[in-house]
């Protein structure tokens, strides 16, 4: 059994008492440490700053031109905290059990309910910092709801609040690079993570602009890179995120945990051809208003205009009269995937659902008509003003729909249909954000902690914050106080210089296969299996075919694969073969993971496991636990396993009717 | 939407890296759905350049949603090509007709220099955020988010401005290359709102004073930047920082 290191105590003193008595590093001490952190999202970037603010020695890698363009900057919707500014009921107790209930009793509470304590302190550092959020008249913060809440606690900024709080985040970072605490190496990627008597020390980075090889030493190494969606090859992810540097902390000793939880987005924008390289996100803010239907016949072609009320399956609303279309994601995804499946969707490919906004253009402009006096106003004259009030709350995802698709969605529903999101699997890490391997830390969506089976809504930016700003500054001092007599170490140390011999060797034995199919050709196979066996519905057979198939493709890869170019230039081809060939690797582990779990749970759905709702059927008995994957060898894993001990929370069937 | 499919000539600047001379390659991209977005047909063209073991073209790109700023090509004399409002990776073929030819550049600006192909270098915008481009808030020392209300108009101001995803295509549309929309945006979002009082002065002195140092070019008020912007970032912001900068110089405490 894996050890999370909870301190002992009551769930509502472990933080503050953690907080009270873990060492410290004191300031002349911190000027002497270095602390490399890759990747500088919104974990990376806040963590950064904060600890270049301590006054430690900071060196920030990214792969991205500026750490501004991290994926984060790319999140709609919101940042939940428990303020309760909306006198509604929420407190720090709700949105942990929201958070424990949302991930399907398969994260951890104590780490959760620290993640709800410190929410509060993230919105007014973002005030501070000059985040701006959407404010009401009185000049107060704005809320809105999200799924899997009936609370209204999501702060946002119209519908990029990803944005606004990176940029929070990178302008502090920044002011760390002016004030010299932090060193930003844009452009640059690790390749390997260099270990010493069992010890994260170091970094081999490849500088991707001169293709150059660099090592970097440190006391500790912070893995903010981010979840790995895009093995799926098409998802909400950036087309450069991967999970290449978690995956060399993984080959060097660091468990991977939970990889088969996938969050699949109920609210995308469908896929329109063999040529999509990507996938578009429309904000679950949309739910707020809009509703989601099919026609209640099957195979329907007319037009969405032309099917009457009475002929529409408002399906969400029909089986979670409770959350109706704001049940979480992974319960409406799949809601949509059986409509479709069933033969109800809709579009040219039938895999799309409708997201309708004419309800509430109506209801808006009546709002409007009547905080006008306007009695008499025609129907024409509230669907216009209607049409003003969604403009103004989500205009800029109107606009990108219309882009994308060229349909204007004030005028027809916007169709939809699920798409990979978010992974809520990643390295295991203890209570301390520390991995299994000492000084080796991992922040944000890389990790595993916080989100269970399934995440939240306005979570993703919450934990991110929440590890960066107020977790890791304090974890990180207790393991480093114990560092300070240990001497800094060279880079001409034997073991960096294997490293780094072990990355050109890879690289090397990438150019020189020289074959004949590029690398995109064997990410989007990869893609393929992965979404077909191991995506919103699993079984035993399709994971097991899934596992041949994916071992196959690895072979192929490694003798078929071709890089253009050479080594020492920039080489987005060979940049991306190296987080191909790890997307490979782990689409086996993920549907290893998927195969064991003998349940479904969250975004995790075995088709062996379902009530006859078609509902996920969870079997706490047998599988409570955390998998935690340790790498042994090709196509070799140990299993570990963390209990999962509720002690506050009672697990129950998780139901949203 | 009806879809239609259409051969396009492309011509494209090739560089093979900082130092070397660049020139225009022209090639032929055939059966181009109208559905794909620009960078998705650059994508075909790309692996078709593989297959013939030739390099592909280099550009920067990420998010493809419009929002993280990497994409950054000159289509047709314009930045981010012919649609308002819009980032290349967001542009789609409908906008174009069988048989058209395209041009495609990277930005011109002398503090972006070229790094491969369509790709630039814009670490000078970062440089500018490192002279002031931020409030000095130490994590942990915030008060309650709703301690001090802003008035709505103002915060709304304020996001309009910050939604700068510093693209670099204000430059790259003037003909003096320069950043004043950029460095713009950025002082108006923290001008703006209470929070950014404390070091308002500084921040607009030292900003402009990188900018400068930076090699852009000054401001003509010919407006080509607001008319290129794919975030609508409003000239309004250029009139504000003029206003910020010179109240800054005639007030600030030139002995500190």
């Amino acid at each position: 059994m894996l050890d999370a290191k909870i301190p002992e105590g009551r769930l509502e003193q472990i933080w503050p008492d953690y907080k009270g008595h873990c060492k410290l590093v004191n300031p002349a001490n911190k000027r002497k440490m270095e602390i490399i952190i890759i990747g500088t999202g919104l974990a990376g970037a806040s963590a950064a700053a904060s600890l270049g603010e301590l006054g430690y020695k900071v060196k920030a890698f990214c792969y991205q031109d500026s750490p501004r363009r991290a994926h984060s900057i790319a999140a709609q919707g919101g940042i939940n905290a428990a303020k309760n500014y909306q006198n509604d009921g929420d407190s720090v107790f709700r949105l942990f059990y929201d958070t424990i209930k949302g991930g399907d009793y398969r994260a951890r509470e104590a780490n959760v309910h620290r993640l709800a304590e410190v929410s509060a302190d993230i919105i007014d550092q973002c005030v501070a910092q000059g985040v701006p959020f959407a404010r009401e008249y009185g000049g107060l913060l704005s809320n809105r709801s999200f799924g899997g809440t009936q609370v209204q606690r999501t702060f946002y900024a119209a519908g990029q609040t990803g944005q606004q709080l990176l940029i929070g985040a990178y302008q502090a970072l920044e002011r760390q690079i002016a004030l010299g605490n932090v060193k930003m190496y844009n452009r640059h990627e690790m390749l390997e993570l260099v270990t010493i008597d069992g010890k994260a020390k170091g970094i081999i980075a490849r500088n991707l602009v001169s293709g150059e090889l660099e090592r970097h030493s440190g006391y500790a190494v912070l893995l903010c890179s981010g979840g790995y969606g895009n093995v799926f090859y098409l998802s909400t992810n950036a087309m450069g995120s991967n999970v290449t540097a978690a995956w060399k902390t993984h080959k060097k000793g660091a468990f991977f945990a939970n990889p088969c939880y996938t969050q699949i987005h109920p609210t995308c924008i469908p896929v329109s051809g063999e040529h999509q390289s990507k996938l578009t996100l429309m904000s679950e803010s949309l739910r707020n208003d809009g509703r989601i239907w099919v026609p209640k016949k099957q195979n329907d072609t007319r037009k969405a205009s032309e099917i009457p009320e009475d002929e529409r399956d408002y399906y969400l609303e029909r089986r979670y009269p409770a959350f109706g279309n704001l049940v979480p994601r992974d319960v409406a995804s799949r809601a949509a995937k059986e409509r479709c499946d069933a033969g109800y969707g809709v579009g040219t490919s039938r895999q799309a659902v409708y997201l309708d906004y004419g309800n509430a253009i109506q209801r808006y402009g009546q709002i409007e008509a009547g905080k006008k006096g306007l009695a008499s106003a025609s129907n024409d004259q509230i669907i216009s003003m209607g049409k003003e009030v969604v403009k103004e709350k989500y205009g800029n995802l109107f606009d990108m729909y219309e882009k994308i698709t060229g349909e204007n969605p004030y005028e027809i529903p916007m169709r939809i249909y699920p798409a990979v999101h978010y992974t809520m699997g990643g390295i295991w890490v203890d209570y301390e954000l520390q991995t299994t391997v000492p000084g080796l830390y991992s922040l944000g969506e890389a990790n595993f902690s916080d989100h269970g089976a399934n995440r939240l809504g306005a979570s993703a930016l919450m934990q991110g914050l929440a590890d960066g700003y107020f977790v890791i500054p304090y974890t990180i001092g207790n393991f480093l106080a114990d560092e300070i007599r240990n001497p800094p170490t060279s880079v001409d140390h034997p073991a960096f210089i294997a490293a780094q011999k072990d990355v050109e060797d890879r690289i090397n034995r990438l150019m020189n296969i020289k074959g004949k199919t590029s690398v995109e050709s064997f990410h989007k196979r990869l893609g393929k299996i992965m979404w077909d066996k191991c995506g919103m519905a699993r079984n035993a057979r399709g994971l097991q075919e899934a596992i041949t198939e994916i071992r196959q493709l690895k072979e192929e890869f490694w003798s078929d694969v071709r890089i253009p170019g050479v080594v020492n230039e920039m080489n987005f081809e060979l940049d991306k073969a190296g987080r191909v060939a790890d997307f490979i690797e782990l689409g086996e582990l993920m549907c290893i993971d998927a195969l064991q779990r003998e349940e479904s749970c969250g975004g995790h759905f075995r088709e062996e496991h379902q009530t006859e709702e078609g509902e996920a059927l969870r079997d706490d008995e047998n599988f409570m636990y955390v998998a935690a994957w340790e790498y042994n060898g090709d196509h070799n894993w140990n299993l570990h396993k963390e209990e999962l001990k509720y002690e506050v929370v009672k697990p129950t069937a998780r139901s949203y009717k | 939407m009806e879809h239609y499919n259409m051969n396009l000539s492309l011509k494209i600047w090739r560089q093979k890296d900082a130092k070397a001379k660049g020139g225009f390659e022209t090639y032929q991209v055939r059966d181009i759905s109208s559905e794909m977005s620009f960078l998705e047909m650059i994508d075909v063209l790309n692996e078709d350049l593989i297959r013939e073991g030739k390099d592909p073209i280099a550009f920067d790109h990420d998010c493809r949603e419009g929002i993280c700023g990497s994409c950054s090509m000159y289509i047709n004399g314009k930045p981010h090509g012919p649609w308002k409002a819009t980032t290349v990776c967001q542009l789609h073929m409908r906008a174009f007709k069988d048989g058209e030819t395209v041009v495609v550049e990277p930005w011109r600006a002398n503090a972006f220099p070229v790094v491969k192909d369509l790709v630039v270098d814009r670490s000078a915008f970062d440089r500018i955020i490192q002279a002031g481009g931020y409030i000095s808030v130490n994590t942990g020392n915030a008060v309650d988010g709703n301690a001090i209300p802003i008035d709505k108009d103002k915060a709304d101001k304020s996001f309009a401005a910050a939604a700068c995803i510093a693209c670099g295509a204000c430059v790259a549309a003037c003909k003096n290359s320069s950043a004043m929309l950029f460095v713009s945006a950025k002082v108006s979002h923290l001008a703006l709102l209470p929070q950014g009082e404390p070091e308002r002065k500084t921040r607009v002195i030292n900003m402009v004073t990188q900018m400068d140092k930076e090699g852009f070019g000054s401001c003509t008020n010919i407006g080509a930047c607001e008319a290129t912007c794919p975030k609508e970032i409003r000239l309004t912001n250029i009139a504000r920082l003029n206003a910020e900068y010179l109240s800054a110089s005639l007030t600030i405490d030139k002995e500190n």
